[in-house]
């Protein structure tokens, strides 16, 4: 559950309280923000001007010089750029005269757990209250100074400028302003959006420069610790079943190889925070680390996966849904609509596991030492790995730092620890820092997969062509039975990410589950069950259109109905909007149909194209943002699949970093043209056969979209997330454009159409 | 072990290694120099990318000894200030998300622009099919690699 952010409450450091926790010496104005979850909250409940251990989001020093935390990871959205942003769009700071700075793993800094697209959406108003108070302050400040009415004061660009004219900048506003009562509450006010500077206008990345240099450090680029050693893992191709016996007389004797011992783990299931386990060659260097391994004469147990094997695996799945299985959401009669209905349409769809595959593998730098341990790793939950890391190591919390380093692509793979946890495990066996570096191989063979899936829809249209009912099945095994060999059974959340949020006015609708085991440790991939619900449910509508002999876009608005809000805790017990009350986010079928509307108007729907092409629609929405997507497909006599083009429409509500959120929307196209199109991990005897990039493979330059055009609603609702979100309607509008281009159905990925 | 004179960005540097460690964990393991990425270890994705003599090579599938006395060019040393036009190009046209392949992505871009100054379309698909982004900045490295096309035809009239 995440934290509720409404709640925060902006304090001032004192600098004394802040030379308690560190050995920075710092001038001027610091503020922090406590988030309702947090320990520092706790604390300031008793007595709201003491804080002992205080986060520091804004310090603004005597010189001018500002510095912002980012407390967020930042894996490829921009974050480490947009949450900053916003604190100083409120602040009137003068970009150039920021610095941003990366929080470490703590809980006085709120939620850090990147995932679930929700950084913006929860940290949005909680960082522009931070701001403004600062601007606030600054103002007070100047007043008291000149001896004027704080309302003649305005806060400018990086300094309060006075009706008459004459100016103050904030470095020497800052002490002053230290000295100042925090102001009430209520006397923050926020900024028109009409007068951002920064919000919803174009920015660079903060770390564009490093990048471009190859200055920027990832997991794997911290060399900083004296006498450092490189670890890597060699673990059973059958996940948790353990370590039966091996010899390392060959491998030992590599150059460079320092020493070889085993690292115990946990049976299946695996849990999501512990390692797998195996044997560790720690070395001088990475190559010989691999070599190492490469010569290690291991035996492995079987374990209770063995036999697992995914062709049989899917089709035992496939089968299930054909028959009734657990009811979800039931509205209405769906049995007897269809009973009497004069068309059906019915399907199944299979998607196979998937697997992250980030560019930047899974590794860490762990330093164990004297009862402490420090570590530098890209990881999604900062705090997550503390904990884990605090209780793998049986330490105190306090005695565990987590620092961030910029994660090379994470999709979901790196919210889980268990590499940093053997790093540290390694480290501390070792007495010295160590670097573990997992291999392309290690990450396709030993991932937290995206769910295998099987689906069956199916439809009943009755005799004035309308579509009366809607039945949904689905099969696959829950994230829960990674860590619980009982959870067979997807959650309500699970469902709610495309299947039993279906915001159709259909009359009567059932959905229902079938159960699935996790024979392989299953993990959240962008967008996460979006993925498969949103795949079958576009492709099924496709075909509902056709069925009754309407376009596709108008068979999308003529089943979406009238403009409501829609309250799917009513429709089913089971409803999940992200974690936020439907009433602050509610279901709106208006700004659904916006964006469907504009998505026709802006891709030039129906356009006359070649023979052996075609467009494809889809719309979804998923972590309360809205989008729609029209995909255009060229199929040769080769069958061989081109995606000239792509018109997103995203409705995110306030678009805070415009640039940003266009880069999600191609990068996102992108990433789903790969999973649809070239994606496919399979198991047999409980062993992962694909390795590295020649057999798992993934899109490359040609395969990937030649243009996506990305048009954003101006809005002034809520800002929600952007970073998975454009996944899920990608897949259906590519299918469904390749109907139209070949008229074949894609019903299982990935598209195979020879 | 092997003794190998590797020159670095114009910088010489002697290395006692196994002979078939590939360069790049030579160069980031011995070297010290960062930049340059791991990405599969198997030239299957461009992350590893360098220059060996001007020419573009997988630097995880070639031997350190294969790069004895020759010029090895990396990130690191393309430009000290982000002033060659393929880093002004990546920086113009904002293309790095997570930017972990982009060393890989800009050493083949340099590489393929000195060979061919005006790429066409199919041109970059066949110099950039080898690398892969998993964040999928593909449309803007190709708008990037024609910016700095632009970018270096300014700078040669210019002269």
């Amino acid at each position: 559950m995440k934290a509720d952010t409404n709640e925060s409450k902006i304090f001032k450091v004192s600098r004394r309280d802040f030379v308690k926790t560190t050995s920075m010496s710092i001038s001027g104005l610091l503020l922090g923000i406590s988030f309702s979850c947090s320990d520092t909250a706790k604390k300031l409940s008793g007595n709201p001007e003491y804080v002992f251990s205080p986060n520091l989001f804004i310090t603004l020093n005597g010189n001018g010089d500002v510095t912002l935390i980012a407390h967020r990871s930042e894996m490829g959205t921009g974050i480490r750029t947009s949450l900053p942003l916003i604190m100083a769009d409120e602040m009137e700071a003068d970009w150039n005269r920021v610095k941003v700075v990366q929080a470490v793993g703590d809980e006085k800094y709120g939620d850090q757990n990147t995932d679930g697209s929700y950084s913006v959406r929860m940290f949005f108003t909680p960082l522009r209250k931070a701001g403004a108070t600062v601007r606030l302050l600054l103002e007070q400040a100047a007043a008291k100074e000149w001896d004027v009415d704080v309302s003649e004061c305005k806060a400018k660009n990086h300094e309060v400028v006075h009706s008459s004219g004459k100016t103050l900048g904030f470095g020497l506003l800052a002490e002053k302003a230290a000295a100042l009562p925090m102001p009430e509450e209520s006397s923050v006010k926020l900024k028109e959006p009409k007068d951002f500077k920064y919000i919803s206008k174009q920015s660079s990345i903060v770390d564009l420069k490093d990048i471009v240099t190859g200055k920027a450090k990832f997991g794997f680029d911290n060399n900083h610790l004296p006498n450092t050693k490189i670890a890597v893992v060699k673990r059973n191709p059958e996940p948790g079943a353990g370590l039966k016996s091996f010899i390392a007389d060959n491998a030992v004797k590599v150059p460079g190889v320092i020493k070889v011992f085993t690292l115990d783990a946990p049976g299946f299931p695996t849990t999501l925070n512990k390692p797998l386990g195996g044997v560790v060659v720690v070395a001088e260097n990475t190559w010989a680390a691999l070599e190492g391994r490469k010569a290690l004469d291991v035996t492995w147990n079987k374990g209770m996966n063995a036999d697992y094997d995914t062709k049989s695996y899917n089709n035992a799945m496939l089968k299930s849904v054909k028959t009734k299985g657990k009811v979800r959401r039931e509205n209405g009669q769906v049995d007897k609509a269809l009973a009497s209905a004069k068309k059906i349409i019915e399907a199944d769809y299979v998607v196979p596991l998937l697997s992250h595959t980030p560019m930047e593998t899974p590794c860490a730098l762990a330093h164990v030492h004297d009862n402490a341990c420090e570590v530098w790793a890209p990881v999604q939950d900062p705090q997550g790995v503390r904990k884990s890391l605090a209780e793998a190591l049986g330490m105190d919390l306090k005695n565990v730092t987590v620092n961030i380093t910029l994660l090379g692509g994470a999709f979901g793979r790196k919210s889980k620890p268990d590499f940093v946890v053997e790093a540290a495990l390694i480290s501390r066996t070792m007495g010295t820092p160590i670097k573990i570096l997992w291999t392309r191989e290690d990450d396709i063979q030993h991932d937290f997969y995206h769910f295998p899936s099987a689906q069956h829809i199916k439809v009943g249209i009755d005799e004035n062509n309308k579509v009366t009912s809607w039945l949904h099945r689905s099969a696959f095994p829950p994230i829960d039975g990674t860590s619980n060999a009982n959870a067979k059974e997807a959650s309500g959340a699970e469902l709610s990410m495309g299947m039993i949020d279906l915001p159709y006015a259909i009359e009567n609708v059932c959905c229902e589950t079938q159960e699935a085991e996790a024979k392989i440790r299953i993990g959240w991939l962008r967008s996460v069950a979006n993925i498969h619900h949103a795949y079958a449910v576009g492709c099924t509508l496709d075909e509902v259109a056709k069925a009754r002999g309407v376009d596709p876009v108008q068979n999308m608005l003529d089943l979406l109905g009238d403009d409501r809000t829609i309250d799917f805790n009513s429709l089913t017990s089971e409803f999940w909007n992200y974690s936020e009350k439907l009433e602050d986010f509610p279901w709106s079928t208006a700004r659904f149909r916006h964006v469907i509307e504009t998505a026709k108007e802006k891709s030039n729907w129906g356009k006359s194209l070649p023979k052996g092409s075609g467009q494809g629609f889809a719309a979804h929405r998923s972590f309360l943002t809205y989008v729609a997507c029209v995909v255009e497909v060229a199929v040769d006599a080769n069958n061989k699949i081109r995606i000239p083009k792509v018109d997103y429409v995203v409705d995110c509500g306030v678009p805070v970093n415009p640039e940003r959120i266009k880069a999600q929307f191609e990068g996102g196209a992108a990433f789903a043209a790969s999973l649809a199109l070239k994606s496919e991990i399979t198991v047999s005897n409980g062993a992962v056969q694909q390795s590295n990039f020649h057999n798992y493979q993934v899109g490359r330059m040609s395969d990937s979209p030649y243009e996506t055009a990305v048009h954003i609603i101006e809005s002034n609702e809520k800002p929600t997330g952007v970073g998975e979100p454009p996944v899920p309607p990608f897949i259906p509008a590519l299918c469904n454009a390749i109907y139209a281009a070949t008229g074949k159905r894609v019903r299982q990925l990935p598209v195979r159409l020879a | 072990m092997a003794s190998v004179k590797l020159k670095i960005n114009d910088k010489n540097y002697t290395v006692e290694v196994d002979p078939k460690m590939p360069l790049l964990w030579a160069i980031r393991d011995v070297v010290g120099l960062t930049g340059t990425k791991y990405g599969c270890g198997i030239a299957q994705c461009g992350a590893c990318t360098v220059h060996l003599d001007g020419t573009p090579v997988r630097s995880c599938s070639i031997p350190v000894t294969a790069a004895n006395n020759k010029n090895i060019t990396t990130i690191e040393g393309l430009s000290t200030d982000n002033s060659h036009p393929v880093q002004q190009a990546w920086i113009q046209e904002q293309v790095p998300q997570c930017g972990y392949c982009q060393s890989g992505q800009i050493m083949a871009a340099t590489a393929l622009l000195k060979k061919n100054p005006n790429p066409t379309d199919k041109d970059i698909d066949t110099a950039m099919q080898g690398h892969i982004c998993r964040c999928g900045t593909y449309p803007r490295i190709r708008k990037a690699i024609k910016t700095a096309s632009q970018l270096m035809g300014q700078k040669a009239s210019a002269k």
